[in-house]
């Protein structure tokens, strides 16, 4: 009855199963999201699923939390066989969710968030401090403090996912799944939900953790699934599998995972920026006085944790925010806050911009694939310069053009940006700002949701422009990425720099103090200024 | 699933002919039960619309008027603008044909002083809607609220004029003096007699065809042009509007602009169509069905065109059927608009979740194969 492969991972068939799918299937119009898909998931440990966008995890994780109903297959829940047609079903089988976008209403209180829905009468404030009651058992057997009065919009992001947690286990799950839950996470963070999750699997609750980041399946989880293209590849035990097997399973043929590192030589510095402070409306000091510059054919990777300042740099420099105070200057131009640059003066002085958030900036998701290629260059050459028609032809066929050369599928240019997945919308905004020729490339997460495959490719396309003499200015949250692309590295906390290290002089740890707000300030940050 | 997955031709095609469907379902159910039989009643209204002599003339003519008030809402739309003061714009575009032609239909020309009202009246127009454009875009004023208010400033001003300095000498209703002869837009009957055809006598005249030449030109600036391109942009995502290097202020006051123009033309075929002097209320709400119109013509010129149809028929067969029958009275026309509206209107998508199911169901033999 049981799934054969991973009874044999197992290696006995008596541990009871918390979660048995059997032959799932789901289809959304003309595409199968999963496809007789199988999962068995023993009581008591961390189980993780991993695939690419779009390889059916979110259908799958749907169907068990009752989002979604499937077409066919059965979905038992501690050996029972269960129909989950709304979440307030899954909820009462004992599954717990935590969802990515936390569900938290951010002006309530910890304790308010963790009891809406789950009021207990009229009168509130009973109901309220009858809760309050059972979670201290519940935070005291599970190693979860959290202070139940704080207002959830003033708790730090792994907190707010505690409480999303706490949430889940006050509604009785025995069983949670956590949704990418370390995306918005330090690394430090991390650490924490993984000590808490160690805590939940002693305590008998079964974790089912969906990721694409290998390395925390490789350090968390007992067992793990592969999916691919709906389908359920391979289950295997952690223990036997290593992060390059799984990323075979993930995208179905070798993949390297480091594209790998090769010194450039730097040439004059295509941009400097002075003292750059910007102050927001509300008075927030967002960027304070930072100052770097970037030159000829090097990567400077901006590290820090996601929210200090890396953000509102990366649209300053490309015009998007009005500098408070300081300079940027690039070439012959100094930008001030009293000349400031529109992005479309900044596009004219050689520079490019992949943003950070490609669904609300780098594409029109309603827009076709055309139609988005060429956002922002509607006025380039290409296009007919200043005339003011927008042939659908030209567009489609320089969109052909680009699909064809940054590999983008299905390179359909009538088809909507939304309908592409996350590496393909990501190559579509690369391709067009790469296409360019920037003398300045200014990049943003470039790989955020994107899938193995497509990270490889998008490296490789940055080592290129870097070697073509390009300064790229490089922002990502993922320090691996990071270390395994720059040249140089400035890390920032709270809007301020806390120094520019060599790449070939600093290590993780470096790095992930300076993250915390640590000035290391040793003789060779000075040099690399 | 969603509306975006589901064929075009049934989004904009078969989704709008239900809701009609439904609409006149429960219009002849309310016939029914005030003691007439519907399908009767229905055929007078059609026959009212299209088959009696001059009618179809006259069912053009209203239709005229929802094109553009269409259209204004449609172009606003696609910048997310909802152009509620497609009234008081064309309140304010009729105000413009009426100053110039009152100032200079004893110095130029006729056909020169109909050739500059035309503009006139867009240009009166889009000051209006430019100017709640401008509070939105610059000063964050929401343009829903300011357009509404807008409408009623639009109103106070016209009878405040009317009332007033503009009115004609010795009369005692609020309007000016008639235009000078020859200051009106050709009628069509009297173009088609001089070809050599017997029409009969209607309203319609050559705004139709202006009608018709700007559902194109939305057409082309809305699909065809890096304009519309940007005016898109910026209805779907203002960030990645800002982020391309266009000022989605500037767009908001040009859309606005733009709009407010349409509406205003809709006061040629009124006042230089027919009336041939600026009257109180010529927009008699043609500028609020506008939004009806621009919602069940999916904000599309062709959708608007058939829409425009839809409510001009309704419009002249109603009526008809108002003159025809003792118990069925204006009222209750305007009854039948307002479920028309409701329908295809304010519950535009009541029938998407089972034309959804039916769809895929019927694809799933094929689809899994």
């Amino acid at each position: 009855m049981a799934d054969k492969t991973i009874s044999k991972a197992r290696g006995d068939d008596s541990s009871p199963l918390a979660i048995s799918l059997d032959n799932i299937n789901k289809t959304f119009g003309s595409v199968r999201a999963n496809k007789d898909v199988c999962l068995s998931v023993v009581q008591g440990t961390i189980h993780g699923i991993v695939g690419e966008n779009g390889a059916g995890k979110s259908t799958l994780v749907s169907i068990l939390y009752g989002f979604y109903s499937a077409d066919s297959g059965t979905v038992a829940i501690s050996g029972e066989p269960v129909r989950l047609r709304s979440a307030a079903d899954a909820i009462a089988a004992g599954i717990g969710m935590v969802h990515q976008h936390f569900m938290l209403v951010p002006n309530f209180t910890v304790l308010e968030n963790i009891i809406l829905g789950h009021e207990v009468g009229s009168d509130l404030k009973a109901g309220a401090r009858q809760a309050e009651a059972s979670l201290k058992g519940i935070t005291e057997r599970y190693g979860l403090s959290v202070d139940l009065q704080a207002v959830v919009q003033d708790l730090p992001v792994g907190l707010q996912q505690r409480v999303e947690i706490l949430k889940a286990l006050y509604r009785g799950a025995r069983i949670l799944i956590l949704d990418e839950p370390t995306g918005v996470l330090t690394p430090q963070e991390t650490e924490q939900l993984f000590d808490i999750l160690g805590t939940l699997k002693a305590q008998g609750v079964t974790i089912l953790l969906i990721t694409h980041k290998l390395k925390e399946i490789m350090a968390v989880t007992d067992f793990v699934s592969v999916m691919r293209s709906g389908e359920m590849v391979d289950h295997l035990q952690t223990a036997q599998t290593n992060p390059q097997q799984l990323a075979q399973m993930m995208v179905g043929r070798p993949v390297l995972l480091d594209v790998g590192y090769q010194a450039a030589q730097a040439g004059q510095a295509m941009l400097n920026a002075e003292h750059l402070t910007v102050t927001e409306t509300s008075g927030v000091t967002s960027l304070s006085d930072v100052s770097f510059s970037v030159h000829q054919g090097e990567i400077l990777g901006i590290a820090g944790v996601s929210g200090n300042g890396q953000s509102e740099l990366l649209e300053v420099l490309a015009g998007i925010r009005k500098i408070t105070s300081g300079t940027v200057q690039i070439g012959d131009r100094k930008i001030t806050a009293e000349q400031p640059a529109s992005p479309s003066e900044v596009k004219g002085l050689g520079l490019a911009h992949v943003p950070e958030d490609r669904h609300a900036m780098g594409l029109i998701l309603p827009f076709t694939a055309a139609e988005s290629a060429v956002l922002g260059y509607e006025y380039a050459d290409m296009m007919g310069g200043r005339s003011p028609i927008l042939s659908p032809a030209v567009m489609a066929a320089h969109c052909k053009t680009l699909m064809s050369s940054y590999d983008v599928r299905p390179a359909e240019p009538s088809l909507k940006s939304n309908l592409f997945s996350g590496g393909n919308q990501q190559k579509i905004v690369l391709a067009r700002e790469l296409s360019s020729q920037p003398d300045i490339l200014l990049v943003g997460q470039p790989t955020r949701g994107v899938d193995i495959g497509a990270i490889e490719f998008i490296h490789k396309q940055l080592f290129a422009m870097r070697d073509k003499g390009c300064a790229v200015i490089l922002v990502s949250v993922e320090l691996d990425e990071i270390m395994s692309l720059s040249d140089r590295v400035m890390v920032m906390n709270e809007g301020k720099s806390m120094g520019i290290v060599r790449k070939a002089d600093t290590d993780i740890q470096e790095i992930g103090l300076m993250m915390a707000g640590v000035t290391a300030a040793s003789p060779r940050q000075q040099k690399a200024r | 699933m969603n509306a975006s997955s589901l064929p075009r031709w049934i989004d904009i095609g078969l989704l709008p002919v239900l809701n009609l469907i439904a609409a006149l379902t429960v219009a002849g159910v309310i016939i029914a039960i005030i003691g007439e039989n519907p399908f009767v009643a229905m055929g007078v209204m059609i026959k009212g619309a299209f088959v009696y002599d001059g009618a179809l003339g006259y069912t053009l003519f209203y239709t005229t008027n929802f094109i553009f008030t269409g259209l204004a809402v449609a172009v606003a739309f696609h910048a997310m603008l909802f152009n509620i003061g497609g009234e008081g714009q064309a309140m304010i575009g009729g105000l413009g044909v009426g100053l110039v032609v009152l100032f200079l239909d004893s110095v130029l020309p006729p056909l020169l002083v109909v050739i500059l009202a035309v503009p006139a009246a867009a240009a009166f127009g889009a000051v209006w809607g430019v100017i709640p454009g401008w509070l939105q875009a610059r000063r964050g004023s929401h343009i829903v609220i300011t357009t509404i208010m807008f409408n009623f400033i639009a109103s106070s001003i016209m009878v405040w004029l009317l009332a007033g300095m503009l009115m004609a000498p010795g009369q005692m209703s609020p309007e000016t003096r008639s235009f000078a002869d020859g200051i009106n837009l050709p009628l069509v009957y009297e173009v088609l007699q001089m070809a050599g055809f017997s029409v009969s006598r209607s309203p319609l005249n050559l705004s139709f065809v202006i009608a018709l030449l700007a559902c194109f030109g939305v057409w082309y600036l809305i699909w065809r042009t890096k304009l519309g391109y940007i005016i898109r942009a910026t209805g779907h995502s203002e960030r990645a509007t800002i982020y391309a290097g266009h000022d989605p202020a500037k767009i908001i006051m040009l859309v606005m602009a733009i709009s407010g123009a349409l509406a205003g033309m809709m006061s040629l075929n009124e006042i230089l169509g027919v009336q041939q002097r600026v009257i109180l209320n010529f927009t008699s709400g043609y500028g609020f069905t506008g939004i009806a119109v621009a919602l069940m013509g999916r904000n599309h010129p062709i959708g608007i065109v058939l829409a425009s149809l839809l409510f001009g028929a309704l419009y002249q067969g109603g009526a008809e059927l108002d003159f025809e029958f003792q118990t069925i009275t204006r009222e209750m026309v305007l009854m039948i608009q307002g479920l028309i509206i409701l329908f295809s209107g304010a519950l535009a998508y009541l029938f998407m979740p089972a034309v959804v199911r039916i769809y895929s169901s019927l694809r799933k033999p094929t689809g899994s194969g």
